[in-house]
């Protein structure tokens, strides 16, 4: 056996478990007391397409699996149910499914957050106000990833569905609570709770109230009798009723992103992270007041720990950034693996006038401009291949100072620096570009599993484990921390190059066209 | 079972050894390599340059790859997917020994650091990817002398700068001290770059056994070597972590 987790020095606990349960797979990774890893299992589940658009996942496969990795993850930890303080549950967010409360079956696939079927009902729900018309309460736009028309649409199109849950027979939830409903019994005694972050993802809870809000959920058309009790994202909501963690306390809820903020101890005002993957999300932590964001940007809840006051955190997503890379790679064969564009982009100085931006399916936050089409811009004969695969790197800096700079000013707090996590923080050459355009330090913790480690966070402190936030930011270690090197004239000139690309990409699309 | 064909299995062998970026390698290096007489290495040599599988550069006598292979396909491993496939094992590495771990590969007559993962406590460090550190004085470039036979004629042939009074510089005492790490497994510098530093190095190795780079842990000598030995738990757990990445990359368990 050579695994980390053998060779380690991780003692002999006790441990916190967290469960993730993401869009593609979920996983199970053991952690010690400074925050290590101890092990980890993972499986993959099946993503159903039923038509162009439509995403769903068979929850009940999810459930098998999340027990499976659970097991797999204690037996290769070589652990009990006693060594285990509690259980934190992460989760992919918005991803919607209905069950019966008494069979503990769902009565319909879960529809996935990237699923668009409720496109049209979005629109027809903003009436004449629009996207905006729940945003002052909800923080968030109508749009179809969240979970509140999804749950419409379901009561819509089961049938019998409506008169079902109107008896009071049917339950609601995000990823977390159908995970915490089976874990504490399911039929036998299941608690049907979700926490703040997650209830803020759904277009039903009031941000300032924390409560389902009951003017939406008529406009909406959702019966209250669904829906689960709003809980902290550190508690103990009950104790796990079966299998091998069987006794052990259930004790966090955070939606993935939040997870990372909580996992990079973004406790502080101002503090933010970005997580690199297919697509980049970033989140700033505002500290106890929900800021309207004025520039595209959504207002989410960041964590609540127990009965303390709830955080808030601004939110902006960039849809496309390792996947960018990805197309590179496949669609144009510039490379041969995702790691060689920094190879052939460090074989150039500069970017030597060209610029990328990757506005595949329109241009997202801070513009929302779904007319727009990606360009590559600024072309000249001197151009070579290594000169647009460093515009392909510096799109994804570019966006990230797109959205700190909307986050600066919705909330008035400068970036001081930023975290990083996610597959794309092995890219060294990004990582300094990303510090050269933001002017800010960027830096990188020595466990890459922030969003887990987030989870089994806020369930340690739920239960003394950890003592308070301190204690966890002890816990942070810096692997690795780029600084500024550019100039600021520079960085003014080149800022200025990429607005001027990005103007060029509105207005591609037509109106009749999507 | 047939019997394979001992001229092409060492063609095979010289071009593996001849694989990779900028490598020039003379006569004697690779006929001692391969364990073959010169002039059976100089004829199979001569074959594969006419065949346009090998080139010899006109001014110094070396061999490298000729523009033939490169055409037929190759795929040399590079350093940024070395970077992205330590990078869990390094930052543990890290973690577990409380020093700084660095990740090199040879380039230009030294050793690039291609990844560094800092100390894990609260102090300012600098990032030191892209830095360039000595071939024959470092753990890193010790290890890399030891197992690359293209490192090792380039630190041969080089000046040897004698850079503290341990520096050990004189080709025989280097040469054993060369057999004692590829009989041990890892390499080690005791304050013989810098006054005060020490460090632990091992090989990785791809899937074809070639010897990629090499990981370290480094750190001030009290730490890393009290009273003057090394902590046995340190040259563990790179090796450890040296294993690791090597097996990522493909390589069988040994």
């Amino acid at each position: 056996m050579t695994d980390a987790h053998t060779t380690g020095t991780h003692g002999t606990g006790p441990f916190i478990a967290a469960i993730d349960q993401g869009t593609t797979s979920s996983r199970c990774i053991v952690f010690d007391k400074d925050g290590r890893i101890v092990s980890v299992d993972q499986k993959e589940h099946e993503q159903i397409f039923p038509k162009p658009g439509w995403v769903e996942h068979d929850a009940t496969e999810i459930w098998e699996n999340v027990q499976e990795v659970v097991a797999g993850a204690i037996v290769k930890a070589g652990i009990t149910s006693a060594d285990v303080k509690a259980i934190g549950i992460t989760n992919q967010r918005e991803t919607t499914l209905l069950w019966d409360k008494n069979t503990g079956e769902p009565v319909h696939n879960a529809l996935v957050w990237q699923d668009t079927r409720t496109d049209a009902l979005c629109k027809e729900l903003g009436r004449n106000v629009g996207q905006d018309r729940f945003r002052r309460e909800t923080g968030l736009p109508l749009a179809s990833y969240f979970a509140g028309p999804k749950v419409r649409w379901l009561l819509d199109n089961v049938e019998g569905l409506r008169e079902r849950a109107e008896r009071g027979e049917i339950l609601f939830g995000t990823m977390d609570s159908w995970v915490i409903w089976n874990l504490t019994g399911g039929t036998d005694g299941g608690v049907h709770v979700t926490d703040v972050t997650n209830a803020s993802r759904t277009l039903l809870m009031n941000l300032h109230t924390m409560a389902w809000d009951d003017k939406i959920l008529s406009s909406i058309g959702i019966p209250a009798e669904v829906l689960p009790e709003i809980r902290s994202s550190a508690e103990v909501y009950g104790n796990a009723k079966g299998g091998i963690l069987d006794g052990v306390p259930v004790a966090s809820a955070l939606g993935d992103q939040q997870a990372a903020l909580f996992g990079q101890t973004c406790f502080s005002e101002g503090e933010a992270k970005s997580t690199y993957g297919t697509g980049t999300f970033m989140l700033m932590n505002t500290g106890g007041t929900p800021v309207n964001s004025y520039n595209g940007l959504l207002t989410t809840v960041g964590y609540q720990i127990g009965d303390k006051p709830p955080v808030y955190a601004l939110e902006g997503s960039i849809a496309v950034t390792g996947s960018l890379v990805q197309w590179m790679r496949d669609q144009m064969g510039l490379i041969k693996s995702a790691a060689e564009i920094e190879t052939l982009a460090s074989s150039v100085e500069d970017n030597g006038g060209a610029y990328f931006v990757p506005a595949f399916s329109g241009l997202f936050a801070p513009y929302w401009r779904p007319d727009a089409r990606g360009v590559i811009t600024g072309l000249t004969r001197y151009v070579t291949k290594a000169h647009i695969a460093r515009a392909v790197l510096e799109a994804t800096a570019w966006q990230t100072r797109e959205i700190s700079d909307a986050m600066t000013k919705d909330s008035g707090v400068e970036l001081t620096a930023l975290k990083v996590d996610g597959g794309m923080t092995s890219n060294n050459l990004l990582m300094q570009t990303l510090a050269d355009f933001l002017d800010a330090p960027v830096v990188r913790p020595m466990v890459a599993e922030t969003t887990c480690l987030g989870a089994a966070y806020a369930a340690g402190l739920a239960v003394g484990f950890w003592p308070d936030t301190d204690a966890l930011r002890a816990n942070w270690r810096r692997a690795a921390e780029w600084t500024p090197r550019m100039d600021a004239d520079t960085r003014a000139r080149e800022y200025k190059s990429w607005l001027k690309a990005v103007e060029r990409t509105m207005g591609w699309v037509e109106d009749e066209e999507s | 079972m047939a019997k394979n064909i001992q001229s092409l299995e060492r063609a095979a062998a010289m071009l593996r050894l001849l694989a990779g970026g900028e490598r020039r390698l003379g006569l004697s290096d690779i006929a001692s390599s391969l364990g073959l007489a010169k002039g059976t290495a100089h004829g199979i040599l001569r074959t594969l340059q006419l065949e346009g599988f090998v080139e010899q550069d006109t001014a110094s006598g070396r061999y490298q790859l000729g523009a033939e292979l490169l055409r037929l396909g190759n795929s040399y491993l590079d350093v940024h997917e070395l970077r992205a496939r330590a990078l869990v094992w390094t930052d543990d590495l890290a973690r577990s020994s409380g020093e700084s771990v660095h990740l090199g590969v040879l380039h230009q007559h030294g050793v690039l650091i291609v990844h560094h993962v800092f100390r894990p406590d609260d102090s300012r460090q600098v990032l030191e990817v892209g830095a360039m550190q000595p071939l024959h004085s470092t753990a890193l470039g010790k290890v890399l002398s030891a197992y690359d036979p293209v490192a090792h004629s380039e630190v041969m042939e080089a000046e040897r700068r004698s850079f503290t009074g341990r520096t050990v510089t004189e080709a025989d005492a280097f040469e054993s001290m060369l057999d004692l790490i590829r009989a041990q497994g890892w390499a080690a510098d005791a304050e013989e770059t810098w006054e005060g530093v020490a460090a632990v190095a091992a090989p990785v190795h791809d899937r074809r056994r070639m010897p990629v780079g090499a990981v370290a842990v480094t750190g001030a000598v009290e730490r890393v070597a009290p009273g003057g030995t090394l902590r046995p738990e340190l040259i563990a757990a790179v090796r450890d972590c040296a294993r690791a990445v090597s097996r990522d990359l493909g390589a069988g368990r040994f």
